[in-house]
């Protein structure tokens, strides 16, 4: 029996009765990061990082956690655990299991960048490695953050001087944090969705230092907004939220701006493919770091990734899950919607 | 060329036409001369000529990234377009090495200059240019390569946009720039001359378009100040005769004179001065025939005595331009109409044909009529102001089609591939098929109708519900059913289902309805019996 299995539940440990990730109600879980289709509803108990934590209760409501720092292991029937830092979002990590000499890590979801807010990535030695790859075909690779920055920062300057709002659309956790730092060297003052804003409001108060953000509500007038910058998640694009920005410019941060047909279909002004995800370099050397035997590869470009590895000497194999759909998840969420 | 890639990546990601029509006039007030006539000839559909084809560039690409074949494979098909695929695998540029070394018009003469270059030559540029652009100015450099230059601005908004800056009418315009010009020996200046323009026998005017009329034919108001015809499913076309010369152009300014040899009789007897508008149609002397017999000789290069005889063509003639050597756009359809039946009943030839006008006393009469549009052959009517004149392109209020509904089916979704341009990296493209007992058979490919959000839901099915892969094939668990519509039916060899529909697509998805409710073989069979004559 291999040390991790890939059931319908998800990830499983028998040895250490826990599950990763699980995408359905278990025991006890192990959870890399508080994204939606990573972090799910349901489980008895969960283990994640002290990071983590926060993020979870808004999302999963109060529930048994277990946290740990990095590097920090802890035991279950004789299994060490231990979380280490993935570099995707706040808390986010891949999990380290051992049992009797064997050691197999679970990536999550990882960017190989070091964005300055996610804890650099850590790449950590094993037997197999469980790998995304989201973005695992060669025409993905990612300009350095700060060139990336500079790129919306200069939108931003240009909208200014037009006139116009600058919307930037990005996730509520990791892609809006990134966004806020880099706006914010470039605008006095940042208004956000009620979803970003109440991202912000949990980080303050789990201690985070970002710069501060205005909730755009009923009563924030034409005038404040003038020549601002809004950040807010995908869901409220194309909403009548966003009639009140006028006039406006919408800017899409995803990895997934890379390729023009993605970024045209999305109908917005302009796309900065800034990503949470490693590229297909980030993946090549994330994989050849662990210096795995076996590499079992998820979500994403999976069936290629995997032959690219198999034919260049690394044993691989795919596996099905249900991980790589926070887009839709992200808009369903209900706390996460503002009203209006 | 950094502008113009500047330009292409402003138009890609606009969505507002203002927007675009902004970004070109920006981009005429400061380019050079010589770039602006190569922008107006791409953006009018004139293809730059091709200096090596899609294949080779990608092999190059391929030397110096070192992926497996199959690998760039997967990406194009991801990517939806060759171009964007080889701009993006090739090995980053660094910033130091980025220059902006030509401009656009060097690049496209020197494509055309390099034709017959021995191909070390032709890979050594390209190469070269490859090692100092960025991502999207190689896009651009393979894209005009390549010769395929689509990207999402239309013809009319680049003639707009010139108009503006030059302030003259965009009608003007539209036929300055029409016709048989080369970007690489025309100036700026001679492209706008009235004087050029008059001196090209050939030159063609910009068609007039109509949109299609979705309100009451009532609302259009007393009848008897409209014509009405028949509209016929073929290729529009003007046929001109200037100086002894005859030219046919089509609707997509394609100079075929050669391909319709049937026409080349009417230099002897068209009257001096000129020009027709009609419709190339496949006609057997007594009733135009469908649409699939024409596309057996629109492909080749030459036409031979076979084409000739299977398929026959006529020019039915709606419009009369240019009458004795003057432009008669701005007279009353009626006149125009007179003259137009004066000149084919003098001219008197059988591959010249009028489109017949059709008599009626009310809008309840033309209803009836319209009904029987696929018993004549025709795709329903088409309705014109008497007292227009004849607009250059698209414009609300003069000219109405007005077709009959499209012929539809239910079927199942079998196989899916991933789309281009907007829809990269989505699966977009099906095909579908009708029961055929207990089996399914395949019998048509349809890519549009659905709306952004129902390709992304299919799409998602298609992810989850894949059985098999075939290169950029999947084979889907058949259980989405759609209603598709088609225009017309007609037997064919070259598909297993025995038949070829004309311009399928969804009309709905059927979401009531499960994959044993769909129509059948038997079904197909009958209509083409009915309808495939």
């Amino acid at each position: 029996m291999p040390l991790i299995e890939f059931t319908d539940k998800g990830f499983y440990c028998r040895p250490g009765d826990f599950y990763i990730d699980p995408w359905k109600p278990v025991n006890y879980a192990v959870i890399t990061h508080a994204h939606s289709d990573h972090a799910r509803w349901g489980s008895k108990g969960y283990l994640c990082h002290t990071k983590s934590k926060p993020m979870l209760q808004l999302r999963l409501g109060d529930n048994p956690y277990d946290t740990v720092e990095w590097n920090e292991p802890v035991y279950r029937n004789g299994v060490k655990i231990s979380l280490h830092p993935a570099g995707h979002m706040i808390g986010s990590s891949q999990v380290r299991v051992e049992y009797k000499g064997e050691v197999w890590v679970a990536s999550g979801d990882y960017k190989t960048e070091d964005d300055g807010i996610s804890g650099a990535f850590e790449p950590v030695k094993c037997n197999v490695f469980i790998t995304e790859c989201t973005f695992g075909l060669p025409i993905y690779h990612w300009k350095p953050q700060v060139e990336i920055y500079k790129d919306i920062q200069e939108w931003i300057v240009d909208n200014q001087s037009n006139g116009k709002i600058s919307v930037l659309i990005a996730y509520s956790y990791g892609k809006a944090q990134r966004v806020l730092t880099a706006a914010a060297e470039v605008a006095p003052v940042i208004y956000a969705h009620g979803a970003i804003y109440n991202a912000q409001e949990m980080l303050k108060n789990a201690g985070w230092n970002f710069p501060e953000v205005i909730r755009v509500t009923k009563e924030t007038t034409k005038e404040e907004l003038k020549n601002s910058v809004v950040i807010a998640p995908p869901s409220a694009d194309g909403t009548p939220w966003m009639k009140r920005f006028q006039p406006h410019s919408t800017g899409l941060c995803s990895g997934w701006m890379q390729v023009r047909g993605n970024f045209r279909r999305n109908n917005v002004d302009a796309g900065f493919a800034l990503s949470d995800h490693a590229d297909w370099k980030g993946l090549l050397s994330a994989v050849k770091a662990t210096g795995a035997e076996k590499v079992y590869t998820t979500h994403g470009f999976q069936s290629a990734f995997s032959r690219y590895l198999n034919e260049n000497g690394i044993e691989s194999a795919e596996v099905k899950t249900e991980f790589g759909i926070e887009e839709e998840t992200e808009k369903e969420a209900p706390e996460n919607m503002e009203a209006s | 060329m950094k502008r113009f890639a500047a330009l292409v990546n402003h138009l890609g990601a606009s969505t507002k036409t203002n927007d675009k029509l902004q970004a070109l006039q920006d981009y005429f007030a400061v380019a050079e001369d010589a770039d602006k006539v190569w922008v107006i000839a791409i953006f009018s559909g004139r293809r730059p000529k091709r200096m090596v084809n899609a294949t080779q560039l990608a092999v190059w690409a391929n030397e110096l990234t070192h992926l497996p074949a199959w690998l760039f494979e997967e990406c194009y098909h991801t990517v939806g377009d060759l171009a964007e695929t080889i701009a993006l695998v090739l090995p980053e540029t660094k910033t130091a090495e980025m220059t902006d070394a030509h401009s656009l018009s060097y690049y496209l003469e020197t494509f055309g200059a390099m034709q017959k270059s021995p191909e070390e030559e032709k890979k050594n540029f390209i190469l070269q240019q490859w090692a100092v652009m960025d991502a999207s100015e190689r896009f651009v450099f393979n894209k005009l390569i390549t010769g395929g230059f689509r990207i999402g601005v239309s013809q009319k908004v680049m003639v707009n946009a010139l108009a503006k800056f030059i302030k003259l009418p965009a009608a003007t315009i539209a036929h300055r720039i029409s016709g048989n010009w080369d970007p690489a020996t025309t100036t700026f200046e001679q492209i706008l001359s009235e004087e050029h323009a008059a001196s090209d026998n050939s030159k063609p005017y910009p068609f007039c378009l109509a949109y299609a009329l979705e309100a009451e034919p009532s609302s259009l108001g007393d009848v008897n100040d409209w014509q009405a015809e028949w509209k016929w499913d073929g290729i529009r076309g003007q046929i001109i005769k200037r100086n002894d010369e005859l030219f046919v152009w089509s609707r997509g300014e394609e100079l075929i004179t050669d391909k319709f040899p049937e026409y080349a009789a009417l230099q002897e007897v068209l009257p001096a001065g000129v020009v027709l508008d009609g419709e190339i149609l496949p006609y057997d002397g007594t009733m135009p025939m469908p649409f699939s017999v024409l596309q057996t000789r629109i492909g080749r290069k030459l036409v031979g005595k076979k084409q000739l005889t299977e398929a026959p063509v006529a020019f039915f003639a709606y419009d009369l331009l240019e009458y004795e050597g003057q432009d008669f756009r701005q007279q009353p359809l009626a006149l125009r109409r007179k003259k137009l039946e004066e000149i084919v009943e003098t001219v008197n030839h059988p591959v010249l044909k009028l489109s017949i006008v059709l008599k009626a006393g009310n809008w309840n009469e033309w209803t009836e009529l319209r009904r029987q549009s696929r018993e004549v052959g025709s795709e329903g009517l088409m309705l014109k102001r008497k007292n227009s004149e004849y607009h250059s392109g698209r414009k609300v209020g003069d000219w109405w089609k007005w077709k009959i509904d499209p012929l539809t089916i239910d079927a199942v979704l079998i196989y899916a591939q991933k789309g281009h341009g907007r829809r990269s990296n989505l699966y977009t493209d099906y095909t579908f098929a009708v029961k055929d007992g207990d089996k399914l058979v395949s019998f048509a490919k349809a890519y549009s109708g659905l709306t952004d959000k129902e390709f992304a839901q299919v799409d998602n099915f298609v992810k989850r519900n894949s059985i098999e892969k075939f290169g950029p094939v999947r084979t889907v668990k058949p259980e989405l059913v759609f209603e598709l519509a088609f225009e017309g039916i007609a037997a064919s060899n070259r598909h297993k289902s025995g038949v070829a529909l004309r311009f399928p697509r969804m009309l709905r998805w059927r979401q009531d309805k499960k994959a044993e409710d769909i129509n059948t073989i038997d079904d197909l069979k009958k209509m083409l019996e009915v309808y495939g004559k």
